[in-house]
């Protein structure tokens, strides 16, 4: 091969500059999102259940939520009644904020702007969409529940 | 070693087969349990109509405070900023002259007291809304019971619904409104630079088995209920007293309906 052992070193060398990432990162454990479920109104349920069963939540919150937009904005539904008969109020202030806001929040004062980038996520969601990278932007015109304000 | 045409679509078929049905396995074993066994109802205290409307009784709107209190209320239960300039300014429910509000049907010997009086004016929830079919998203639409409602997350902000309605009844936000909330109320979501907003008939309200927050404060001045019921109250004024309702000339059947001094003002 022309030039062969000069081609050989520099492949070797830019896959182990290439590479530095992950063998930087091996052997330690991802430590995924720390996610604090433990506010003063869970706390207090008797049953410690979402709207759903924890996995389905997990799963599938964004269409739920998607869903419980749909019905109550467009088809005036609002209430919801899931597999075990349960019924709630859709409303992402109301009911979802209810539980899933921590003390600290309550004692936080709401910014004055709607901006996503400024006006940060309630802890609870924020736990996820940070570790993820995602950035819905439903605090931009929703509050977080009276506790909240100022 | 070749294959002839007929080995050739033979095998090119089992492949495609074998793709499709493979694919087929792979998302059903997936499994899409979106759907939990649950389901939407309507709130059991929620008020319901066949077609909800409005009569303004402006006998009852003298003073500037008659109109300042029900203005007021709206502002205050859905987070109206007060932006403090015309060219921003949001406006759900507000303060119009005869001229203006009822432009090209006025009539020149009109009696004073009408063309001089300031009109109370909101969305009209016409029964063909023009913004309806102007908006491109279908952010706005026009629900079972007449009410003409918008739903924010769709709005792209592209204003053909305030070219098209002829009240002048819809508000861009051309600013974040947030800063200019002077006292918020955290049951009712604010919105975001970029959007259209118009009065919604507290919809809101109406889901909790409560009248419109302007009807509440404005003392029998604003009368609203069910046209669809022939005993409703709105429905007897309407087919017993002498209405006008704005710009009736465009077709689009406002549900707003305006009781102009009949008998004991004129």
């Amino acid at each position: 091969m022309y030039k062969g052992g000069k081609i050989i070193v520099s492949l070797i060398i830019f896959i182990g500059i290439f590479t530095i990432p992950f063998f930087y990162n091996m052997g330690k454990a991802n430590a995924g999102p720390d996610i604090n479920l433990n506010s003063p109104v869970i706390q207090q349920l008797a049953d410690k259940q979402c709207v759903e069963p924890t996995e389905f939540m997990r799963a599938n919150h964004m269409q739920i939520l998607s869903q419980w937009r749909e019905e109550v904005v467009r088809n005036g539904q609002s209430v919801y009644v899931n597999s075990q008969g349960k019924s709630f109020e859709i409303s992402l202030q109301n009911t979802c904020l209810k539980c899933h806001t921590t003390e600290a929040e309550k004692a936080a004062k709401t910014g004055g702007t709607s901006n996503s980038a400024v006006n940060a996520s309630p802890q609870f969601c924020a736990s996820c969409h940070v570790y993820t990278a995602v950035n819905p932007n439903c605090w931009d015109c929703h509050f977080e529940p009276k506790g909240a304000m100022k | 070693m070749s294959i002839n045409r007929r080995q050739f679509l033979r095998r090119a078929g089992i492949v495609t087969a074998l793709g499709l049905g493979g694919s087929f396995v792979i998302t059903g074993f997936r499994g899409k349990k979106v759907d939990a066994a649950s389901e939407y109802v309507s709130s059991k205290k929620g008020l319901v109509a066949k077609h909800w409307a409005m009569v303004v009784d402006m006998s009852k709107f003298k003073t500037e405070a008659d109109f300042k209190r029900v203005i007021e209320a709206c502002d205050k239960i859905h987070n109206i900023p007060d932006i403090g300039n015309p060219k921003d300014e949001i406006k759900w429910i507000w303060k119009e002259d005869f001229e203006h509000a009822f432009a090209g049907g006025e009539n020149e010997y009109l009696t004073e007291h009408v063309k001089e009086s300031p009109f109370l004016v909101m969305c009209n929830h016409c029964e063909n809304p023009a913004c309806v079919k102007a908006c491109p998203t279908g952010a706005t639409f026009k629900r079972e019971d007449g009410i003409v409602a918008m739903d924010f997350h769709r709005c792209i902000g592209c204003r053909f619904c305030m070219g098209a309605c002829p009240f002048g009844a819809r508000s861009f936000n051309y600013r974040d409104p947030r800063p200019f909330i002077n006292e918020v109320n955290p049951d009712f979501p604010t919105r975001t630079i970029g959007v259209v907003e118009k009065c919604n008939f507290c919809v809101e309200r109406l889901a909790d088995g409560l009248i419109p927050a302007c009807v509440e404060k404005s003392n029998g001045g604003l009368i609203f209920g069910d046209l669809g019921d022939l005993n409703s109250e709105v429905r007897k004024i309407i087919s017993t007293q002498f209405t006008i309702r704005r710009k009736t000339e465009f077709g689009t059947q406002p549900s707003v309906y305006y009781l102009v001094g009949g008998g004991k003002n004129v």
